[in-house]
């Protein structure tokens, strides 16, 4: 009885869903809208002229991934915001899985694990700081470099019985979360603007471009990954 | 196309969370909403026969589809694991007071109290 | 690349009735896993790399480590 009644709840709004389809534009035929439009010509405030790869110069933001140059740039207030949210759910998951001692299981993990954790381990840890520092040129970025240096950790633990990273992750933590902040105060200080671009942003698409951006992205793919890695710490103690 | 399959990814999560009585299946109901809400919100930015928004080699002039919704979305989705490890320490948790995640067990528990 | 999307569709839709039906805990989790892997091909279908990376280490990754990594501290698979 229960299972029918949801099942016509979910059916209820998946048609309600399908007809407010007609409000929607037909997938693939979406406009840009003129926000967008700015955004792709990098200057929200200028007169929006295109942007050629390796010859336009000085622009706004020099970022060639337009979307690394909103997440970082345009709204970096809004990312500072996110990180923090993120920042107290690990605060969130450390406080309510109180304890002290590292789960061991009384005996050595497996030998090919263990072996092969010492091959793979610092070609993901390269991968990752791969991404995070071509942030602005390539697909990437600070979340998913992150992310691939805490799974490269998670590795870590699997294969390791005594070790342990939470200190570590916390000093590393709380030091590029503060440094993102003094970035915005330098930018307040110089440009008038909290978090405002304000170093040379050179030709679009070297790696020497872009400002603060590769800056702060290489703090947010610390931050990002030193939060994750002392998520699964927490999670691997025994309280 | 891909409107439809999001929709009914969230139908299907939808009764998940209605119908499952295990604390787990309510984490992977969330899941699935929070996967399919991303696709959809990704879907709204395409446009047919248009480029990765990346000025490259290979696009030096711009020709993209909407960046808008990828910068919203990819913040989107590493705070939905760090809120998902947030709900996985609490059933935990709930796993240390009451010794079972069935919701219902835990219902009787908490009334003979 | 129509048909390859449905296809994709219907795998993931498969994987999610899956990831909520089944007995096994650890069958879920891996399905929600397979799910997560999907869409980050129909991410890259809709020319978002971005995100695709982004979905690729988190979803098929840590997501899957923190659920398992939760159910074994409450004690292992239950029925």
């Amino acid at each position: 009885m229960r299972r029918v009644f949801a099942l016509l709840i979910s059916l209820g709004l998946i048609l309600f869903f399908v007809n407010s389809l007609s409000i929607l534009p037909e997938y693939g035929n979406v406009e840009l809208s003129k926000v967008s439009n700015a955004y792709i010509n990098k200057s929200v405030n200028g007169n929006n002229e295109k942007v050629k790869f390796g010859e336009s110069k000085d622009l706004e933001d020099g970022a060639a991934n337009v979307v690394t140059s909103i997440v970082v740039d345009y709204r970096s207030f809004d990312t500072l915001g996110e990180v923090t949210v993120l920042f107290t759910s690990a605060l969130g998951v450390g406080l309510i899985l109180h304890g002290f001692k590292r789960k061991t299981y009384g005996r050595l993990p497996n030998f090919i694990l263990r072996v092969s954790v010492g091959i793979l381990l610092p070609l993901i840890l390269l991968f990752g700081v791969y991404v995070f520092v071509h942030g602005h040129l390539t697909p990437g970025g600070g979340f998913p470099g992150g992310t691939i240096i805490a799974a490269g950790i998670l590795l870590l633990y699997l294969s390791n019985e005594e070790f342990d990273l939470s200190k570590t992750s916390k000093f590393v933590e709380s030091y590029a979360g503060s440094l993102y902040i003094v970035v915005g105060l330098v930018g307040l200080a110089i440009g008038g603007v909290f978090l405002i671009n304000f170093l040379p942003t050179g030709v679009v698409g070297d790696l020497f471009s872009a400002g603060i951006v590769p800056i702060v992205y290489i703090l947010i793919g610390f931050k990002v990954g030193a939060e994750l890695s002392g998520v699964i710490a927490d999670l691997y103690r025994e309280g | 196309m891909v409107y439809y399959i999001s929709f009914i990814l969230i139908g299907i999560g939808i009764y998940g969370i209605l119908t499952q009585k295990n604390l787990f299946k309510f984490l992977v109901s969330l899941t699935i909403i929070d996967t399919a809400i991303n696709i959809f919100i990704i879907s709204l930015g395409y446009i047919e026969g248009k480029d990765v928004p990346i000025y490259s080699k290979y696009t030096p002039v711009a020709n993209f589809v909407d960046p808008l919704p990828q910068a919203l979305v990819l913040t989107a989705i590493v705070i939905g694991v760090g809120t998902l490890a947030l709900g996985a320490s609490l059933l935990v948790r709930v796993y240390e007071k009451y010794e079972t995640l069935e919701v219902e067990e835990i219902a009787v528990k908490e009334a003979r109290k | 690349m129509t048909i390859a999307t449905i296809f994709v569709g219907i795998l993931m839709i498969i994987s999610a009735i899956y990831a909520i039906e089944a007995k096994k805990m650890l069958d879920s989790f891996i399905s929600l896993s397979l799910l997560s892997l999907l869409s980050v091909f129909l991410f890259v279908i809709m020319k978002a790399p971005d995100v695709a990376i982004t979905e690729a280490s988190v979803g098929a990754g840590l997501t899957t480590a923190v659920l398992i990594l939760a159910l074994r501290r409450i004690g292992g698979d239950e029925e």
